[in-house]
């Protein structure tokens, strides 16, 4: 099993280890409750070595983006971030991702765990006649996200990157904890926050220094378990869950990350099509209206007959509600529809309601 | 750290004797494994259980558990504060979380309980 470079911080503070996608990961410190209203009402702080670091350079790394994924690279100066997609060429999700533009000659492509080396080769496999040098740096990163609205008053002591001035999806480089970083303010709460990345072999001091600064503010340590509760309050798509190989960014409601109008790339045809056609099922957020907690795969029905599985479901902590996703026929999709879910030998009520279920106030 | 008066199920469940009633709780260890309760169902008042019948669900953020009886009986008293306070079977499993009362059928059943210090050898054999 693979161990990230702060595996021995989250053994020291006590944490419930768990294997995730063959690495040795903390699921929760304390409690996936307490750590997830800390994220919401202080500060969280989470080792997210685990994710995927791509290099993609050389003379033509701008094009090639662009022909991997839908967004527009081409609208990132150096020092943005973007949200966007590896597409099959058949419009679906290989993976979500982010593309960092550290200049036109050379992106970061940060995927998900659990698809890194599936993500490598697919884009290997396809770099034909580009001219790009492609590097699966992904073991020589460390990450860590430090997520909440103490983020800054935690982060800033610690390094001259002047973090009040970066907009949301930029990145600048600088030291952190004497450590040369990349720092973006991206992250997968629903917090205002940023991702701390680092190529440094013994990048310890990074997560001491911020639990040091950030503990007295009450932030915590937050495990893998609230990782996904936040993302779901938030309505952030997890692979695996609400996107996969079988679905399209336009059925997932990211028709936002396609710009059919940059030109060619992967899976373009067939979203032209079905954006032309319009699509017979749509990803929404539901609410449940009985007691219970509606878990990923239980079997939903529409007007009594099945329609399928729930994507991600959970209890939320902060909002004190079982909240979902699911793919449901586009005419069922509206606000305020009700559907049912079989929760083992029950079928209780669920009703889709606007998401993201949490936006945050500040 | 286990209570020597009770009785435990190799499932986590544990049986206190009051007279001719059992109380029926999960353990320390259960408790821990679930993390963070958030729901708990209970059977009606009434209710007849058999030995390793399923006693309701225990839902946490994580994860979703059956709850077994290790007695038979019926159902006298469900632990009313658990809808509101869900989180008292993480704080305090072997006292006021405390799940259901059953009138035992057959005192019997509880010969085929763990006493307490069987159920601490089980627990180490569990964590090696």
């Amino acid at each position: 099993m693979k161990q990230t470079r702060f595996n021995a911080h989250h053994r020291k503070l006590g944490a419930k280890m768990v294997e995730f996608c063959g690495w040795d990961m903390p699921v929760e410190y304390k409690g996936i409750i307490d750590e997830h209203v800390a994220c919401r009402t202080a500060a969280g702080l989470f080792d997210v070595s685990h994710m995927g670091e791509i290099h993609v350079a050389g003379k033509d790394a701008l094009a090639f983006v662009q022909y991997i994924s839908p967004n527009d690279v081409a609208r990132l100066s150096p020092g943005m971030v973007q949200y966007s997609a590896l597409m099959t060429d058949k419009g679906t999700y290989v993976d979500d991702m982010l593309v960092y533009c550290v200049h036109p000659e050379f992106y970061l492509l940060v995927v998900n765990a659990a698809n890194t080396d599936k993500d490598f080769a697919y884009i290997f496999a396809r770099r034909g006649h580009f001219q790009v040098a492609l590097d699966n740096a992904s073991d020589r990163y460390s990450q860590i996200a430090l997520q909440g609205r103490q983020a800054i008053p935690i982060l800033q002591p610690l390094t001259e990157v002047p973090l009040a001035g970066m907009k949301s999806f930029t990145f600048a480089f600088g030291k952190v904890a004497g450590k040369e970083c990349l720092v973006s303010r991206t992250g997968y709460t629903g917090e205002d926050g940023f991702e701390v990345y680092t190529l440094d072999p013994d990048p310890g001091v990074i997560w001491d220094s911020i639990m040091e600064k950030g503990t007295p503010l009450g932030m915590q340590p937050v495990g893998l378990g609230a990782r996904d509760t936040l993302r779901l309050e938030a309505r952030l798509p997890l692979y695996g869950n609400d996107i996969d190989d079988t679905t399209t960014p336009i059925e997932a409601d990211f028709k936002w990350i396609i710009k059919f109008k940059k030109g060619d790339f992967l899976g373009r045809d067939v979203l032209v099509k079905q954006n032309e056609q319009g699509i017979t099922r749509k990803l929404v957020g539901f609410e449940l209206l009985d007691r219970g907690i509606a878990r990923a795969h239980y079997p939903i029905f529409v007007d009594g007959a099945p329609a399928g599985q729930v994507c991600s479901g959970t209890f939320a902590p902060f909002l004190k509600k079982s909240i979902g996703t699911v793919y449901l026929p586009v005419k069922k999709s509206t606000v305020g529809t009700e559907f049912e879910i079989g929760i083992r030998d029950k079928k209780v009520t669920a009703r889709v309601v606007p998401s993201p279920f949490y936006k945050r106030d500040y | 750290m286990y209570p020597q008066n009770f009785k435990f199920t190799k499932d986590h469940e544990w049986a206190r004797v009051e007279g001719d009633l059992a109380v029926i709780g999960i353990s320390d260890f259960a408790q821990k494994h679930l993390g963070d309760v958030v729901y708990v169902d209970l059977p009606a008042v009434g209710t007849h259980l058999a030995v390793h019948q399923t006693i309701g669900t225990i839902e946490s953020v994580k994860a979703v558990s059956e709850v077994f009886s290790p007695v038979s009986g019926e159902v006298v008293e469900t632990n009313a504060g658990l809808a509101d306070a869900p989180e008292t079977i993480n704080q305090d499993p072997h006292g006021n979380g405390w799940i259901l009362k059953l009138k035992m059928a057959n005192k019997g059943d509880l010969d085929a309980l763990m006493a307490t210090p069987d159920y601490e050898k089980y627990l180490e054999g569990l964590e090696h």
